[in-house]
């Protein structure tokens, strides 16, 4: 991972500073909550229902062992004993108090972790693959251009009060893992015709109340040219993105009402005229930044260790959790192992300081002390030797971190909905909760296949609910909680929007019909392989739609 | 109000010219950005400095044909949260190489001192006198800065490459894997 | 997004004036007295408009001691006692309706 120099910690350590102050002069009154609050976004701090938010930056998924204890610190010393951890890699905290959030500031900065421009109308954490720099069909470690573009648009002077929020995604594989489709700005690292590595640049993804994906305006740019084409698309959205609606602000209204091509030559204008200045990358620069991440000291072992083909042999369970949840490295003898934060009955993605705790232990023990966080809300330990998965596996269960769901329907992407926070117009946690129970039999989640349900509390879509298999969004209908349900959505390389199903559901009667949806596939799939996104795409909704509906 | 310019309160020399007002000879002067366009001949030929103050939602590139007149151009911020004068400040100072004085104007805070600086203003009209008074405190509280901007400072990424132990692109190998 | 101030307040059932305190984000409710209290049955019990407005306008104003002001439905009873109006007053008063993150390691 990414190690800071000094002025990485500089930074920091000037940030936590400048906070203190900003805080102490909005107790004193000095500052209204008018003038605080873009200051206070601009370090992760909501107001929700209950209590202040912090949402604590994990540059692109990426974590140590001793950030993680810090984490488990934070949440003991400032909040209830537990995180959640969020669809952009990022841990939020729920309870946390304004007047104590300098000290938690300055606790986190002491293992390099800050809370800079999670939120607020500036560039927020640039996301990737959790698998980066270990998965076997990468073409390179994206996370490097995440680092490289995270420093170019940390306390950016002429960014940092856009219309509105701006997120980016890079993936390099050929698998999405990142949902770089529904990103601000998407980023694909791949090779050209003639060999070359570089981007495919899209823009004007996102979800929320006009949903769109993002349109390819640069199928190639070389990496020399990536900051200064980022800054030129950041530019024309700083100054031509609307500023009179906040639901109209993103870049995707942008990019959709001049049309991508216009909009690509807006861009290219502007580029021409910075593309050879100060921002054009020199091989060495990049070079400086690839250099100070560090990766494993990696031994040379054999695939398929006997300790390990063995263990699977003898042990049903064990060889169960491999199949769903350990995947393959491009380091032969090593794997990558998901940890599933989603058991039943629990709240998707949130793990308690002991838990916290205990993973920092463990991965520093199996993982060369390196933990990811996935958009899915799960964790991941990037660095496993397949001879240690038979011990991990029984610490993992030890913790409630291995339930073999990974990707399974019971692997649930929730936002934090009404229970939480304050934009929500309904509850996803519970519903969640509900659906891992009704679903809680492994075999038939073995059964269903691939099978991914997001929730989202609000058309805001912090659960991604367009881009689920099946995606349900809370509404409030008359004062009481609704579900839509949409089918067919997907965030990877093949992006789509679900369709809607028909009436919005009851919360009392969401579960139920998601179990009718459920049976309605296993009726409708032409093979037990066929998965339910592919007998969507095959039938269309009408066939769901007929059953689900008839039932109630 | 007050006029920040050098790190310290003065007085402003400009006067500012409504829409229709006559526009006073003899004196510096800034004139709306309209009546600049309008009647740039005839401006060129006055005595007196002249500024301009330009809105946040016109383009800067309009402006380009009459910067060697303008001794100063004032930019706008309706609201704290509308960034736009920040891009173009930028323009004007980096890509058309204006040196004259460059302000910004309308509602902004302390803690956006530094940005303004940043991106190339060099003077501020400031409302709160409790902000004009921190103004040289604001401004260094940060030492170390990522990206190249309009103040000229070094970036993080190139002031790496200055130090002793930098890699540089032959001596490195590892990452591509 | 237009704040509570500037919207014209409609009243259709009894209303308290609730925010989050400055200092810890804890969830209050205005006073008769101008003060804030987090106990629902302390919080002035606002029935018209005008009286609303007022309530709130003061409360607006004082933002050292509370954020985000705005106008709540309560269920007052027979017997006088004062109840969250929704669901989503009821769960500012009484917490998330799921049980916090518990077991392994608390």
């Amino acid at each position: 991972m990414y190690l800071y120099d000094d002025f990485d910690r500089t930074l920091v350590a000037e940030r936590v500073a400048e906070f203190r102050d900003q805080v102490a002069r909005r107790l004193s009154g000095e500052l209204t909550e008018d003038e605080f609050k873009p200051l206070r976004l601009m370090n992760g701090v909501y107001l929700q229902l209950h209590a202040y938010m912090l949402r604590i930056a994990i540059p692109y998924g990426t974590l140590s062992s001793a950030q993680m204890r810090m984490l488990a610190h934070v949440a003991r010393r400032y909040d209830k004993d537990y995180g959640h951890f969020t669809t952009r890699q990022n841990i939020q905290f729920n309870w946390i108090k304004l007047k104590e959030l300098p000290d938690a500031m300055a606790d986190l900065a002491s293992v390099k972790m800050h809370a800079m421009q999670t939120s607020g109308n500036c560039l927020r954490n640039i996301t990737t693959d959790q698998w980066a720099g270990v998965a076997p069909d990468e073409i390179e470690d994206p996370r490097i251009w995440a680092e490289i573009i995270r420093q170019h648009t940390t306390l950016h002077p002429e960014f940092s009060f856009l219309p509105r929020k701006f997120k980016i995604g890079i993936t390099a594989a050929a698998h999405d893992r990142v949902a770089v489709k529904v990103h601000d700005i998407g980023l694909r690292l791949h090779r050209n015709g003639a060999g070359e590595v570089g981007f495919e640049v899209m823009v004007g993804g996102g979800l929320g109340r006009t949903p769109f994906l993002a349109k390819t305006i640069k199928p190639f740019l070389r990496k020399r040219d990536i900051l200064s084409y980022v800054e030129a698309i950041l530019r024309v959205y700083n100054q031509y993105g609307r500023r009179d609606n906040i639901y109209k602000a993103r870049i995707k209204i942008l990019v959709h009402e001049l049309g991508a091509e216009a909009f690509a030559k807006e861009v290219e204008a502007e580029w021409d005229t910075i593309k050879d200045g100060a921002l054009a990358l020199d091989p060495a620069v990049i070079a400086n930044v690839a250099a100070s991440f560090r990766y494993p000291d990696y031994a040379k072992l054999e695939d398929n260790p006997p300790e390990f083909s063995q263990q699977r042999a003898a042990d049903r369970r064990f060889d169960l959790w491999v199949k769903n949840s350990v995947s393959n490295h491009k380091v032969s003898g090593y794997a990558i192992v998901t940890l599933s934060l989603k058991p039943e009955g629990a709240p998707p993605g949130d793990a308690t300081a002991g838990q916290m705790d205990a993973l920092a232990d463990l991965a520093a023990r199996f993982s060369f002390g390196e933990i990811r966080v996935g958009h899915d809300q799960n964790l991941v330990f990037p660095h496993v030797a397949q001879l240690d998965l038979p011990a991990l596996w029984q610490a993992l269960k030890a913790i409630g971190v291995a339930t073999p769901n990974v990707g399974l329907v019971s692997d649930i992407i929730a936002c934090p909905g009404l229970d939480y926070c304050s934009l929500a117009n309904a509850r996803s946690i519970p519903v969640a909760q509900e659906l891992t129970r009704r679903f809680r039999d492994l075999d038939l989640a073995r059964n269903l296949g691939r099978l991914h349900i997001n929730i989202s509390g609000c058309i805001n879509a912090c659960g991604h609910h367009h881009v689920g298999h099946i995606g349900l969004l809370g509404v409030e209908k008359n004062g009481e909680e609704y579900y839509q349900i949409t089918l067919g959505g997907s965030s990877d390389e093949k992006a789509e929007l679900g369709t809607l199903l028909g009436p919005a559901v009851p919360y009392a009667q969401v579960a139920d019909v998601v179990e009718d949806v459920v049976a309605a596939y296993l009726e409708l799939r032409e093979r037990p392989d066929e998965i339910f996104f592919d007998t969507v795409k095959r039938v269309g909704v009408e066939p769901f739609k007929e059953r689900v509906y008839a039932a109630h | 109000m007050r006029l920040i310019k050098a790190g310290r309160i003065v007085d402003d020399r400009f006067v500012r010219v409504l829409d229709d007002a006559p526009i006073p000879e003899g004196v510096s002067a800034i004139i709306p950005a309209s009546r600049l366009l309008a009647d740039a001949d005839e401006i060129s030929r006055r005595d007196g400095l002249t500024g301009v103050l330009w809105p946040n939602n016109r383009r800067v590139a309009e402006l380009a044909s009459h910067l060697p007149r303008l001794a100063l151009i004032a930019l706008v911020f309706p609201s704290f949260r509308d960034g736009r004068a920040y891009s173009q400040a930028r323009q004007l100072r980096e890509h058309y190489g204006f040196r004259g004085e460059l302000r910004a104007t309308g509602d902004i805070l302390r803690d956006q001192f530094l940005f303004l600086v940043r991106a190339g203003f060099d003077a501020f009209e400031v409302k709160k006198d409790a902000d004009a008074a921190v103004f040289a405190e604001a401004v260094s509280r940060y030492s170390v800065f990522y990206q190249p901007a309009g103040d000229g400072r070094p970036s993080a990424l190139r002031g790496r490459l200055a130090r002793p132990n930098a890699v540089s692109a032959q001596g490195f190998t590892a990452t591509v894997r | 997004m237009t704040l509570p101030l500037q919207q014209k307040l409609k009243i259709t059932g009894p209303v308290v004036v609730t925010a989050n305190r400055l200092g810890d984000g804890a969830v209050v409710y205005r006073t008769a007295t101008g003060g804030w209290t987090t106990h629902l049955e302390q919080a002035a019990v606002a029935t018209t408009a005008p009286t609303a407005t007022e309530l709130l306008s003061a409360a607006a104003a004082d933002d050292v001691g509370a954020v985000g002001a705005y106008v709540a439905p309560v269920q007052v009873d027979p017997d006088g006692a004062v109840r969250p109006g929704n669901l989503r007053e009821h769960i500012r008063l009484n917490g998330p309706t799921i049980a916090l993150p518990v077991g392994f390691g608390l």
